[in-house]
């Protein structure tokens, strides 16, 4: 069943054509991978997609509504939950805290009942820390629970953003760019936890420059070239096709 | 290891804070005189800062402006117990009632700024009250100041003495502190939190980013209501200077000193923030010269505060222990 569909998704930026009619449609329980060369506009994309700014043209539907234009939060409350290039945590938050603060969407309460503490949002609060242990424990970062988000190695700071956005108990997660910046063990990690994350029936859109991890864990590839999809398959298909090569390599290496 | 070491180092000070505090309070209680108006002073500003706190410690947002809400929760006790004779303990909740209500309207469209603009709205939001405190004679009395208001009480029992006043201070500084632990470890605090880390990633969690931010406003403004509220009961007069451009800097000062964003550090930094001029008055003329050096060394050496003093010593020891 389709979880996600673009349709005909075109973005302008004053005058530049930064997506230019982009359909597809993300399968649910899968790790779907959107690449292309810089300024290809996977970015742009994305964020149309998460609601960051609307789409100029065509209509994104999640889960069976249309979620065109609609406001980034009100997106992540009906389960499509994003995280960043740049890697933004909570710097002043302890690794554990990051993680709660993801159970936003997922818990209640606000001024009354943190003064007041009734019983249930003590059990909320129990709840909360509970599965933000175990998230960590998820990724990988039981041991780092109470050190500062901001001492913990580049590698694992992208590892504690997943956790957070799995604590949102997303239904399709959005990675932009989740291997930039990590060594190879590290994007290995991260590869072995977006194959758990699908496990758990989560599904996994990412955009990604690294081709091995992407032609390793992804069932299906989109490619962008200058705003416009050129190509659409398998790992396989992908990796013959022509146009991608030559996007990637140039039109020469293509022919040759 | 470090962590570990810090909590047992934080509990020390947690120790040694409140004792220190107890001391402190038993010996200004005792000697009673000018020191029970200082300490005074410094529990209505830990009120003041605790709540500043929240919109600019926790949330991370810039408040110029703080001090209208103290002028119109000092202005509105002068004009509710001084000139209709109201109890203080009917005017103090309706007061606070006002000013949360105010800071809701101001603040609903003033918090679509960010950053310096944000500074500046709000320190035009200042700017204007203490104008029209001064202007709108006939329900502030203008510069003349409002005198008469009657100390703290209930019913027909009032807090005589500087010295009872000073305990009633201190205990709604410490219901104060208490509220503001509560609302910090919940899912309302955190949401402050996430706020001032990131607010793109605050907004892709679903945290109505608007909304928090106006909450946090609302909420240092009913502290600074109360502020306002009790200065006007402990010394019985107000006049607009009290609410000026000085409460700002003051209370600056005050979170920075102590340490912005922690519980306790609005409350050191307002008990040493009032302390250190009185301990230099033997200096005479060179008095503002050492308050202003002794600030300029502690922010030098504990740029986060004295309340980030438990974790240097911490990590110095666990340094240490690295070496060795």
């Amino acid at each position: 069943m389709t979880l996600l569909a673009v349709e005909g998704v075109t973005k302008r930026f004053d005058g530049l054509l930064a997506n230019d009619s982009i359909s597809f449609a993300v399968p649910e329980q899968t790790v779907f991978a959107v690449i292309g060369p810089n300024g290809a506009g996977k970015t742009t994309l994305f964020n149309a997609i998460s609601g960051f700014f609307p789409p100029s043209e065509g209509r994104i539907s999640f889960d069976g509504a249309d979620i065109t234009g609609m406001a980034q939060r009100k997106i992540a409350a009906r389960g499509l939950v994003r995280t960043y290039q740049l890697v933004q945590l909570f710097k002043d938050l302890t690794v554990a805290e990051n993680v709660q603060v993801g159970f936003h969407l997922v818990t209640k309460g606000a001024i009354g009942a943190a003064l007041l503490r009734p019983p249930w949002m003590r059990a909320q609060e129990a709840r909360v820390r509970d599965e933000a242990r175990e998230l960590l424990a998820f990724v990988g970062l039981a041991a780092q629970a109470d050190a500062r988000a901001d001492t913990l190695p580049y590698g694992q700071q992208r590892l504690l953003e997943v956790a957070r956005a799995l604590a949102a108990q997303p239904k399709l997660l959005l990675l932009d760019e989740p291997a930039a910046g990590l060594n190879t063990g590290e994007t290995q990690a991260l590869a072995d936890t977006i194959l758990r994350i699908r496990e758990r029936g989560v599904t996994v859109l990412l955009i990604e420059h690294d081709m091995s991890l992407v032609m390793q864990i992804a069932q299906r590839i989109v490619v962008l070239d200058f705003g416009r999809k050129i190509a659409e398959g398998t790992p396989a298909e992908i990796k013959a096709h022509p146009d991608v090569i030559a996007a990637y390599l140039g039109t020469e290496a293509a022919h040759a | 290891m470090i962590s570990r070491s810090i909590i047992f180092i934080e509990r020390w000070f947690a120790v040694g804070g409140a004792l220190a505090g107890i001391a402190l309070l038993a010996i200004v209680l005792v000697h009673g005189g000018y020191f029970v108006t200082v300490i005074g002073f410094a529990a209505i500003y830990g009120i003041f800062c605790t709540g500043l706190n929240f919109f600019m410690g926790y949330t991370g947002q810039a408040s110029f402006g703080q001090n209208a809400f103290a002028a119109l929760g000092g202005y509105g006790t002068a004009i509710l117990c001084a000139g209709l004779g109201w109890q203080p303990v009917l005017a103090l909740p309706l007061t606070m009632l006002i000013s949360g209500t105010i800071a809701v309207v101001i603040g609903y469209p003033t918090l679509r700024l960010r950053g310096h603009y944000l500074a500046m709205a709000t320190f035009a939001l200042g700017l204007i009250t203490y104008e029209l405190s001064i202007e709108w004679i006939s329900l502030t009395q203008g510069y003349m100041g409002y005198a008469g208001i009657p100390p703290l009480g209930i019913g027909r029992y009032e807090l005589a003495s500087d010295r009872q006043q000073l305990v009633a201070l201190v205990i709604v500084l410490l219901i104060g502190v208490w509220i503001a632990q509560r609302l910090k470890d919940s899912r309302f605090g955190r949401a402050l939190r996430a706020i001032a880390g990131s607010e793109a990633a605050a907004n892709a969690l679903g945290i109505d980013i608007a909304r928090y931010k106006l909450a946090a406003f609302v909420v240092a403004a009913v502290y600074a209501s109360v502020a306002g509220s009790l200065f006007a009961h402990f010394i019985g007069f107000i006049s607009p200077e009290v609410f000026g451009l000085s409460m700002v800097t003051l209370s600056f000062t005050m979170l920075y000193l102590g340490g912005i964003g922690t519980i306790w550090g609005p409350i050191v930094g307002a008990v040493i923030a009032s302390m250190l001029p009185e301990a230099f008055r033997g200096l005479k003329e060179l008095q503002d010269i050492a308050y202003a050096g002794v600030l300029i060394l502690i922010l030098i050496f504990f740029p986060k505060g004295l309340a980030a003093l438990p974790g240097m010593l911490a990590r110095w020891r666990g340094e240490k222990a690295q070496a060795s």
